[in-house]
Order: structure tokens, then sequence, then C-alpha cells
């Protein structure tokens, strides 16, 4: 597989482990969000619902205590009796100990002239109502509460009225809107909530703290037809609200309190942010964790791949080799019995010149030694053959005893042509009587000849570029205390940098030119030195040398 | 002064052969030569033979079968095979059947005859009583 492909299949992996992982995170987060606003949402407008419920229930009840207050007074007295403003001021002294909610209180007659009057403001006594609009719905209803409004006495108040038993009077009483204010304000809830109170031509009735004036409009949706309590969302420019409505049972007003979206929803606000940050923490860790797996993945696969194409290369080798001793097995034969017919003549030239009527020809030594060079060179022949064969024999994996000095002769024989051509000269240091190891010759063969074939390499280069002879040494020795043998293949080629010499055992790595090399021989070397059950280590000095030693275990 | 012992060379490459056996002659044995396993087993059926040099590889009845037949018919034939190419198989199959050694063609003339000795020696010593 190429770099390209590995590439390929790393961001098809990143991609499918992500879109599968990160696919369900955003659902899930986008989900559990939603569903999380939608409750809390309506959990707000449920919170809002009870406020604005219990604020108006509050001020319902305000009312009603008042207006029963006034209604028991004015049912169990007559005109005469509360028309006496000492006794009227008894009764009004008594009803204030229990709230300080009035502010006077007068008595109206059928004309509407103010017969009596308990207050800070006793000029108002003799004043006529008859005009007044609520004069008249008094009558009509029973029981009448004002707007507010300044009227006489320059602040916000409203009035409550109540009739007679027998509709023939009037109990009148001033109540300060303060109170009303007092229990609306306790639903002005957070920063930049509001409450306040509209009557049904939608003006304020209580100050608002930020949605208008008293008496004015309020700068809100008109509420004033509201008849069911309701909650509703409005947007206003940049502000977005909740607005509870809620029509008040014994005035004709409307409870209007307003909560800001966005403190109301401060926690759920709080829990985007914390969603968010969830889910960039799971996409962090998901992003992460891929990369670590596929990375891993990527390079156990990178892996495996490079010891298949070492087991690649290598059985192509042993198939090639196989092929090759087949076929040498065949050319040897066949190439022996003409050399045996070609010595035997030879042989017997040599013979027939032996008699002594040919002893005196001038041409004698010429015969004697063609004849002896034809022996020699089928000699040479023969050498070359056997050579062959052993090699040819060498095809099966077989674990015999291998003398390591013959191996390591026959590698350079094999390699002697070429370490010729380059002019570099092959020394060898063998430990005589070395013991024989377990081994497999041919195995072994093809490790030295791997590890050889690059020192010819390094020593051939070094000798071209620095004139100076290019020289390796081969060594054999018998290590008794670790009971092992060792062999020391050492070139004074240019070296191995520092920084490639943990990598010459890797699969595929090369410094020579593309097409040179494979990239495989050391590794190669390395996994069946290690399968032979020996080691391999490599010391090299820049410019200098660079030895390989060998080490197998005596058995 | 010539070695009173009868050697049959076997082979069937016919130059090879002949050279053997006149450069063999020339150094006083009593060689004889046949070209293959048959006519060597005819010709042992009116001459004893102390050794006999035979080639592994033969058409028709190949080195071991002769081996085999020789060995049937007289334990006393000392046999040296020669093989075309190095298989060492069959020269220790061959040494298992009886021969005495095996050599590897082409084979130095000095090297053969010193080896045809030794057999005859061990076929005198293994005579005596």
């Amino acid at each position: 597989m190429e770099e390209k492909d590995y590439k390929k299949l790393w961001w098809k992996i990143v991609v499918a482990i992500l879109s599968f992982s990160l696919i369900p995170l955003f659902a899930l987060g986008i989900a559990i969000y939603y569903q999380f606003s939608v409750s809390y949402t309506a959990k707000v407008v449920e919170d809002l619902k009870t406020l604005v419920e219990n604020r108006r229930s509050a001020i319902d009840l305000f009312f009603d205590e008042r207006v029963s207050q006034l209604v028991t007074l004015a049912h169990t007295h007559t005109l005469e009796q509360l028309s006496d403003e000492r006794h009227l001021t008894t009764m009004f002294n008594t009803m204030q100990t229990r709230s300080k909610s009035f502010i006077d209180i007068g008595i109206i007659d059928r004309k509407g002239n103010q017969v009596a009057y308990v207050g800070p403001y006793p000029e108002l006594k003799g004043v006529n109502y008859r005009k007044e609009d609520w004069f008249q719905s008094v009558l009509y209803k029973g029981v009448y509460i004002s707007d507010v409004f300044m009227g006489f006495r320059k602040f916000p108040h409203f009035i409550i009225a109540v009739t007679s038993r027998d509709n023939d009077w009037i109990l009148r009483a001033t109540i300060n809107s303060d109170i009303i204010d007092n229990i609306v304000r306790a639903a002005q809830m957070g920063r930049k909530g509001d409450a306040f109170i509209i009557n049904k031509r939608n003006i304020i009735q209580t100050a608002p703290r930020f949605s208008g004036q008293l008496f004015g409009r309020p700068r809100t949706p008109d509420f004033s037809k509201t008849v069911e309590p309701l909650v509703e969302e409005a947007a206003q420019g940049s502000e977005h609200s909740f607005f509870g409505a809620s029509e008040i049972n014994n005035t004709r007003w409307i409870l209007v309190v307003k909560e800001e979206f966005g403190e109301q929803l401060t926690p759920l606000l709080k829990a985007r942010y914390v969603a968010l940050a969830l889910c960039l923490t799971g996409i962090l860790i998901i992003v992460l964790g891929t990369l670590l797996t596929t990375g891993s993945m990527m390079k156990e696969l990178l892996r495996v791949e490079r010891e298949k194409a070492i087991c690649d290369d290598i059985v192509i080798q042993s198939s090639k080799m196989a092929a090759l001793g087949k076929m040498a097995a065949g050319v040897a034969h066949e190439i022996n019995n003409p050399l045996a017919v070609i010595e035997e003549k030879a042989g017997w030239i040599r013979d027939l010149l032996i008699p002594e009527d040919i002893a005196h020809d001038k041409n004698l030594k010429e015969f004697d030694d063609a004849a002896r060079n034809i022996e020699l060179h089928v000699q040479r022949a023969k050498k070359v053959i056997h050579r062959l064969l052993g090699f040819a024999r060498r095809m099966e994996p077989v674990r015999e005893r291998v003398d390591v000095n013959t191996t390591l002769n026959d590698t350079v024989d094999l390699l002697g042509n070429e370490s010729k051509y380059r002019n570099i000269d092959i020394e060898m240091d063998l430990q005589p009587e070395l013991p024989k190891i377990m081994s497999d010759s041919s195995q072994l063969q093809q490790v030295f000849l791997n590890i050889i074939n690059n020192a010819i390499d390094a020593a051939g280069s070094a000798a071209d570029a620095d004139r100076k002879e290019g020289k390796i040494l081969i060594r054999t020795a018998l290590l008794s205390n670790s009971n092992e043998i060792l062999i020391e293949i050492s070139d004074n080629g240019p070296g191995i940098p520092k920084e490639h010499i943990n990598k010459i055992f890797d699969p595929f790595f090369s410094t020579k030119k593309i097409g040179n090399g494979t990239g495989l021989g050391l590794s190669i070397v390395y996994s069946i030195v290690e399968k032979l059950g020996g080691r391999i280590t490599v010391t090299s000095e820049i410019g200098k040398e660079t030895a390989f030693t060998i080490y197998f275990p005596m058995k | 002064m010539a070695d009173e012992f009868r050697v049959l060379i076997v082979d069937d490459e016919d130059e090879f052969r002949e050279t053997l056996v006149a450069r063999l002659k020339k150094r006083n044995l009593k060689v004889w030569g046949a070209e293959s396993g048959r006519r060597a087993l005819d010709l042992m059926e009116t001459i004893v033979f102390d050794v006999v040099v035979l080639d592994i590889k033969m058409p028709g009845m190949d080195g071991i079968e002769a081996l085999e037949q020789m060995k049937k018919k007289t334990q006393l034939t000392e046999v040296i095979l020669l093989t075309g190419h190095a298989s060492i198989e069959a020269g220790i199959e061959g040494m298992k059947l009886g021969a005495f050694d095996y050599l590897m063609k082409p084979v130095n003339i000095d090297e053969l005859l010193a080896k045809i000795r030794q057999a005859y020696q061990r076929k005198v010593v293994q005579e005596q009583p």
C-alpha cells in the first residue's frame, strides 16, 4: 500500500468514527437542550401564572375586607347615627385600629350632600357629589370602587362607596393607593420585572417600575380586555418578556406582571452553556480518542504490512533460490560429464607425452603445459559447479550442524569477483576449530551475503571517494564465557550517521538510490538472525568503519 | 610392476570410459570397460573383478540398481561409485548398499587410482580367512 492510500484510509476511518460518535452526541445534546428548554419555559409560565393569581387574590382579599368593613358599618347604622360626627369618629378610629388603609370617611345623603366627614380634610364636609359618575353608579349597584385619581387631595387614591341597607344614603371612604401599590410591588421580580394595575381603558393605576407613568398608558401590549387570567410571551425591540395578566374581581382593574425573559431563564441559559461546554469537551475527547486510536491502528497496520512485505520478500527470495537450485543441479550434471571427458582426454595426452620418442620433441613442454592448463581449468570449472551445487542443496530450511567458517568462505568465494572488480581486499581472520552450531547454512549464507554485499558497497564507495584502499575484515571467534560464537564483518567505508543507526534494521529503510536497494536486506538479516536464535549489533564510526557483529549460541 | 587385480569401468559415456580404461591400462592395471549395467553384469559372469568403478547416472539400468545386482552376485567385488553431480544422497544410498566409496566426476586420475587400490586392499583383507 502506498503512502497516499494510507492517508486516504486514515481519513476514511477518522471520518467514520467521528460521524458515528458525533452525530448521536449532537442529536442527544440538541434533544436534551430542547426538552429542557420546553419544560423550563413551561415552568416559568406556570410560576408567573401562580404569581399573578396570588397577587390578584391578595388584592381581592384587600378589597373584600374593605368593602365588608364598610358594608357592615353602613348596614348596622342609621343615617342619623352616622351623621353624628362624634359617633362616626369613634367608628372610624375602631376601623383604623385594625388597618390604617382608610384616609377618611364620609356620609352622603340621597341628594349628594356630604352630611358628615371624618378625616384630614374637614373642608370637604358639605361638598355635593351629585354630579359625580360614581354617585349614580353606587346607587345603582350598591358597591362602587373608583379608579385611582388625584382629586382634591393631590395624591393618588381611590374611593369605595357602599349604600345603606335601604339604599337611602351612601357611606364613602377614601383609601390611599399606596397599599395597593405595596401589594402589587411584591410581584416586581428580579432586576427587570415589573407589576402594575391598569383599568379597562388601559390607564395605569399603580406606579410601574419601568413600564410607564401613573395615569399614563403602559409601554406594554394592551391587556385591558383581559377577562380570564393569561400568560403570554412578547418581544419589544431587544427585550423579550413574559406577561401575566388577571382581572381583579371587585374592580374594573387588571393586574399586569411582566418578567424579563433572560432573567427568568438564566438557569436555562446556564444549562445551555453547560450543555455546550459538555458537548465541546465530548467532541474534544472523541476527536482526540479517534486520532489516537486511528494513529495506533495505522501504525499497527503499517507494521503488519511491513512484516508481510518482508515475509513476501523472503518467500520470493527462497522460491527464486529453489528454481535456481533446480536449474543449477541440472546444469551441473550436464556440464560435469563433458568436463570429465575433457579431463580424461587431457590426462591421456599427458600420459602419452611420457614415452621416449616424443620426449625429445621441442614442443614437448608446450604440450605438457597445455594439457596441465586444461586440467587446471577443468578443476576450476569443477569448483564453480561444486559451489553451484552446494547452493542448490540449500533450499529447505533445515536444522543442521553448520561450520560457520566454511559458510563464510563459500560466501566470500561467491562474492570474490565483485570485490576483486571493485578493488576491495577481503581479509579473513577465522578462529580455527570453531565449533559447529545448529543452524541453517543457506539462511546463514543469506545473512552473510547481505552484510558482505553492503560492506562491499560501503568500502567501494569509500575507496572511490577517498582513494584509500577498500577493506573488509571478517572475523570469527569463540566466546567461551557466554558459550557463543561471534562473527564480525567490518568495513572501512563512510560509516552510518547516528540518526540512521537505529533505523537500519527497519524494513524499507534505505540510503541507496531508489531502484538500487529495496531497503529489505538488513531487515531480512535481522529477522533471520532472530529466527536462528542469534542476535546482531552494529557499531559505526563516521569516516572510519562500520562493524556488524552476530552472535550465535553454541548448542 | 603390474598390480595383479582386475578393474571394470562402467560408464555410458564412451569417450570417458575408453580414455579412462586406456589411462588405467597405462598404469599397469588389468582394465575392462562396460557401457551399461547390463553389459557389466554379463562380463561379471565370465570374469571375476576385484574392483568395479560404476557411474550412478546411466540410461537403462542405473548405477544403484546395477550395484544391487552385483552385490547379489558376489559380496567380494568392491564397488566405487562415480556421481555426475554432488548428490550426496545417492552416494550415501550406494554406501548403504555396500559400495566402497563414491567420487565426484570429473575425477582426478591419481585420486581414482588411490581409491581403487584402497578398495582392493579391503577386498584382500576380507578374503583372508
